[in-house]
């Protein structure tokens, strides 16, 4: 149970929020996921940067993940303590994407070029 | 009062309720945990046996009886069994769902129905193994790497069973360390802080932490190379642009903080062992809890250090050695704390304190030997020989395994009521820890002259046989060992002498309950104290177990 000072305390639930601005929530989760879909076809190469896309959809789910974690989750109206321990859980995400991806970059100018056979095959098969 | 006694003193947990659907749907803590116990036992057997296969067979060069492929099978069970079944969950699952609410003083943890459904998840689990075990086997390593494991063509059929199985295993363990966090958080009794918890709780609680933040990266991990062994999507493999090294990387990234899940309850359990065992306070309390949490914050860092052959960059090498130098230094702070509690301790060389002295012993070596292991220049020679399976063969069966053991033995008269016999155990417990030695440190030798291992046979290198045979050989000490630890722990059961409440003179809550413990845990609110003061305890010849000096005060009494 959290120890939330806004509580309905005489329900013995805890913090209730009302359904209609849970509704609202979701509305603007929706809003955001139909913003992400728009970005995915849009051509950004017209302002000449071609990751435009990634950056602004990668924007838009920070945003979206922070609303479920501030509203969904009930960090807006919990202790401190348990959105310093969200934030720390996320610092370990960060970690091991970050490590992860700067060693792949870090040994793909030693990878071999060029296809495989594999790939060849099918490449071939695609041309014909 | 220096025991509290239940209203109806025959009544206990194992008798308190009758029949199989009161075990099976049962919420007492108590009953899971020596469900888990029992069940965790029996894996263990399974996967001992695929080991003393594994042994056998290697006492000749050509092999002895396994073909190849039967051999890769039987070394990829061996593992998958002994570390998703028996390693990890063992300490916290068996001991901990035991011990942990009774020694915190509590009724119970925090979640009861969720701590059933995490048992029966691990059934279900093992359900998954069997099956992978009977639809084609599995021969790719405990570790599963790709590409090897995405190929269809290659690998055998059973691997994703296997996955599935480990999948479902992970999230026992989630729902075990989440029980665990919430349960010390918030169900501490009055005057039970932080810093007056037993040192096995602080032990459990960083395992817990761990269960929760690395287990979650390997499930994902599993479904993507289920889905990738489904559907070739191309994450994890070369010919179709994929990168099996990452695969590595999200691999361990949970499977090194693993191996703290498996040691960390154990060091909790050597804690108690020494300090009980030598009834002397315990050296260095705060250093042991802060190092406890220090090991479990340090093992994400260093998941890098099983991947230095592996393609991985020179860059992250060299951070992860020299990060993982840095991950000794808590674990070295824990040794030197128990072994400056030993010193002027009255040390009584029973079971418990033979296995908690193994331990020191052989996690010692297991941790020095991982120093090599951590330097760049010697692991590209070592890495995959049998230098690194005797290594971890140290810390993970010689010290973890142990560990759990000697915590088995300590806290037996609680869970059963009865006493083994300590004549037994004292022969049991000296071939477990001849054997083991005997076991393994040929295989140091063998892997430093340059055999690798998972090889079936060794024909080019025949010189090896000997370290082959000595390591059989104590393999058979190692068995026997089991074999009469199980024989008289079960014997006990039906003909062993009742129990006192408090047979060795524990300070910490769960001997001041009877053995075995009430239904509800304690009558009373139980007193919390100095949980490592064994000055207020003196022996009681007709009880034949410790009880509380007349002219000690009680805890509550202290600053009258």
């Amino acid at each position: 149970m959290s120890n939330t000072e806004h509580g309905h305390h005489e329900s013995g639930l805890g913090h209730i929020v009302p359904v209609k601005f849970l509704a609202f929530i979701c509305g603007i989760l929706l809003f955001l996921t139909a913003v992400t879909v728009w970005v995915s076809r849009y051509d950004f190469t017209e302002i000449n940067i071609a990751e435009m896309g990634i950056i602004m959809a990668l924007a838009v789910a920070t945003v979206k993940a922070t609303i479920v974690g501030l509203y969904f989750m009930h960090l807006r109206w919990d202790r401190p303590f348990i959105a310093f321990i969200f934030v720390g859980s996320m610092l370990f995400v960060v970690l091991f994407i970050g490590i992860a991806l700067t060693d792949s970059m870090a040994y793909q100018p030693e990878i071999i070029k060029g296809n495989t056979p594999k790939v060849t095959e099918a490449l071939e098969k695609l041309q014909h | 009062m220096s025991t509290l006694t239940p209203n109806n003193p025959n009544d206990n947990y194992l008798n308190h309720t009758k029949g199989i659907r009161s075990w099976l749907l049962t919420l007492d803590h108590k009953r899971i945990g020596i469900m888990y116990l029992i069940c965790i036992l029996l894996a263990f057997l399974m996967g001992g046996i695929f080991a003393m296969m594994i042994r056998f067979h290697l006492l000749t060069p050509e092999g002895t009886f396994m073909t190849q492929d039967q051999y890769n099978q039987a070394f990829t069970v061996h593992g998958a069994i002994m570390v998703f079944l028996v390693i990890i969950p063992a300490v916290p699952a068996a001991l901990g769902n035991f011990v942990l609410p009774i020694m915190l003083g509590a009724k119970d943890v925090a979640f009861p129905k969720l701590n059933l459904f995490s048992w029966y998840l691990w059934i279900f689990g093992l359900v998954f193994f069997l099956i992978a075990l009977g639809s084609g086997g599995i021969d790719t390593g405990w570790t599963f790497y790709t590409p090897y494991s995405i190929d269809k063509a290659s690998s055998m059929g059973g691997v994703i069973p296997a996955l599935i199985g480990t999948f479902i295993l992970g999230f026992s363990s989630i729902f075990t360390g989440m029980n665990f966090i919430v349960t010390i958080h918030r169900l501490r009794p009055k005057g039970m802080t932080w810093f007056r918890m037993p040192l096995f709780l602080w032990a459990t609680y960083a395992t817990a932490i761990i269960q929760v933040l690395a287990t979650p990266v390997i499930g994902i991990t599993l479904l993507l190379l289920v889905v990738e062994r489904t559907m070739g999507i191309g994450i994890f493999d070369p010919a179709m642009g994929g990168d099996p090294v990452l695969y590595q990387h999200f691999f361990w990234f949970y499977s090194h903080p693993a191996v703290y899940i498996m040691i960390l309850p154990a060091m909790g359990i050597v804690s108690e062992l020494i300090s009980v065992h030598s009834h002397r306070h315990i050296f260095g309390y705060k250093f042991i809890a802060y190092s406890s949490i220090a090991i479990a914050m340090f093992g994400f860092l260093v998941w890098g250090h099983h991947m230095f052959t592996s393609g991985q960059s020179q860059l992250m090498n060299v951070i992860f050695s020299l990060i993982t130098f840095s991950v000794s230094i808590p674990s070295a702070v824990k040794v030197f704390n128990w072994l400056a509690t030993l010193y002027k301790g009255s040390i009584v060389l029973n079971t418990p304190m033979i296995y908690g002295l193994s331990f020191i012993f052989i996690f010692t070596i297991g941790g020095l030997t991982g120093l090599y292991c951590a330097t760049l220049a010697t692991d590209i020679h070592l890495h995959d020989s049998y230098f690194i399976v005797a290594h971890f063969h140290y810390v993970m069966m010689g010290s973890a395994l142990i560990g759990f053991l000697g915590g088995i033995h300590h806290w037996w008269p609680k869970m059963t009521g009865k006493m083994y016999h300590e004549g037994w155990g004292q022969i049991s417990s000296t071939m477990v820890f001849v054997g083991f030695n005997v076991t393994f440190f040929s295989q140091f030798m063998l892997g430093s002259k340059g055999m690798p291992r998972r090889y079936a046979t060794y024909i080019e290198m025949p010189e090896f046989q000997v370290y082959h045979i000595w390591s059989t050989s104590g393999s058979v000490i190692l068995a026997l060992g089991f074999v009469i630890c199980a024989i008289y722990l079960l014997h006990s059961c039906f003909c062993g002498k009742k129990a006192p409440a408090n047979p060795w003179g524990g300070r910490s809550l769960e001997w001041q309950c009877t053995s075995p413990p009430p239904w509800d845990n304690f009558a009373e609110q139980p007193e919390v104290g100095d949980c490592y003061d064994y000055s207020v305890l003196e022996w009681n010849e007709e009880e034949q177990g410790y009880v509380w000096r007349a002219d000690a005060k009680h805890p509550g009494e202290e600053n009258v």
